[in-house]
């Protein structure tokens, strides 16, 4: 239970799949314009991780060590599928706003890489401790990404105003090159947290 | 919005500049970031991924126009294309290391890198909602890979650079990184409205 705990606690802060490693930066920074989108992308995303970790550490030791590959894949390609269809059914609106990243989690280095790194040498016990850190570490950064720049660049979180009257946006931040700033910031902040 | 009455070469321009696929779109990053340090590795990856986009983007078309919707399978789609990408640069790699082993020294390392670009994927998938005829996914996976080259290749030349300046400890890396795409992305900002796209 308490090695548990610690993979799923490396996954929060000391391997972040999204400061440290720099791994899926696609979704994070295209969907993080609204801070709703951003907390849905995180949930699709932590689903498919958490099903694809806990299926393909089930079958490891069913699946022939050349061919492991494309069994992850395929196995990924099924759960992303499963959520690409539930978010449609359920909300044909926000399936417009993640469009096509909802389908490209499949190809998304973190799924693929906790597959080959984790869960194809750990018991479904831990895969899914370490499913549960890696989705909640990349759902932390996509929403604080999320809330400065939905903070910034229209003054809202959640659609909220925040801001006091009169607040003029700063619209740059909804716009692509705001992620790519917000992401240098962050990333040296940490630099500088954790080298210290 | 690219749509299928666009004319070709305005899905051209509007795939290579104003919705460029790396600066605009945040498709590709993983690459854009991991090989763009010399300017050779960013040339021959985007000559690679120029090479298997264009092709794999038609076949998905083909499969999914002439297969999967026939059938009414279009929720095998994701998986099909990516298996079908896979085993397509398998092909290409073989064939290319058997007939010409030039081209195979410049792009062979480079290949299997290709099959998780995001980008491959997202052009198969972006053509297919766009509605649009094979010419004209052929022309637009044509420019958004073209797109891909020229921001991989000039981000590169802006980070040759960079190595060599001073900046701030808590800044070197990975954030001065950022910040350089950040002011690219912002250049390519000011295509937006070119011929009305």
């Amino acid at each position: 239970m308490k090695k548990g705990v610690d993979v799923f606690v490396k996954g929060l802060f000391r391997e972040n799949p999204i400061l440290v490693l720099l791994l899926g930066l696609c979704p994070v920074l295209a969907v993080s314009t609204s801070t709703r989108d951003a907390l849905c992308m995180g949930v699709a995303f932590s689903f498919v991780l958490l099903f694809s970790n806990i299926i393909i550490s089930s079958l490891r030791r069913f699946t022939p060590h050349h061919i492991r590959i494309p069994v992850f894949i395929v196995v990924i390609a099924t759960f992303v599928t499963i959520t690409d269809y539930l978010v449609a059914g359920y909300s044909p609106q926000l399936h417009r706003n993640l469009g096509v990243f909802i389908p490209l989690i499949v190809v998304n280095c973190i799924v693929l890489g906790r597959a080959e790194a984790f869960a194809y040498k750990n018991n479904p016990f831990l895969s899914l401790a370490d499913a549960i850190g890696m989705g909640a570490g990349f759902t932390i950064i996509i929403v604080l990404i999320a809330i400065i720049r939905e903070l910034l660049g229209a003054g809202t979180i959640f659609g909220k105003m925040i801001m006091p009257e009169g607040y003029q946006p700063v619209i740059m931040m909804i716009l692509p090159p705001g992620a790519f700033l917000i992401m240098a910031f962050l990333i040296a902040l940490q630099n500088k947290l954790v080298k210290k | 919005m690219i749509s299928n009455d666009l004319n070709i070469f305005l899905i051209f321009l509007s795939a290579l500049l104003v919705n460029n696929i790396l600066l605009i779109r945040f498709i590709g990053l993983c690459s854009f970031f991991g090989i763009s340090q010399r300017i050779e590795s960013s040339l021959g990856m985007g000559a690679a991924v120029t090479f298997v986009m264009v092709m794999s983007s038609s076949v998905t078309w083909l499969i999914y126009n002439f297969l999967l919707i026939p059938f009414h399978l279009q929720y095998l789609r994701t998986i099909s294309f990516i298996l079908v990408i896979a085993t397509l640069v398998q092909l290409v790699e073989r064939f290319i290391r058997k007939y010409n082993p030039t081209l195979y020294q410049a792009l062979g390392i480079y290949l299997p890198l290709v099959t998780t670009n995001c980008a491959i994927l997202a052009a198969a998938f972006l053509g297919i909602d766009y509605h649009l005829s094979f010419l004209q996914n052929l022309i637009y996976a044509l420019g958004i890979s073209l797109g891909y080259l020229l921001a991989i290749i000039l981000f590169s030349g802006l980070r040759e650079r960079i190595a060599l300046s001073p900046i701030p400890k808590a800044f070197k890396g990975v954030p001065i990184a950022f910040l350089t795409a950040s002011l690219m992305s912002l250049a390519f900002l000011g295509f937006k409205g070119l011929f009305g796209l």
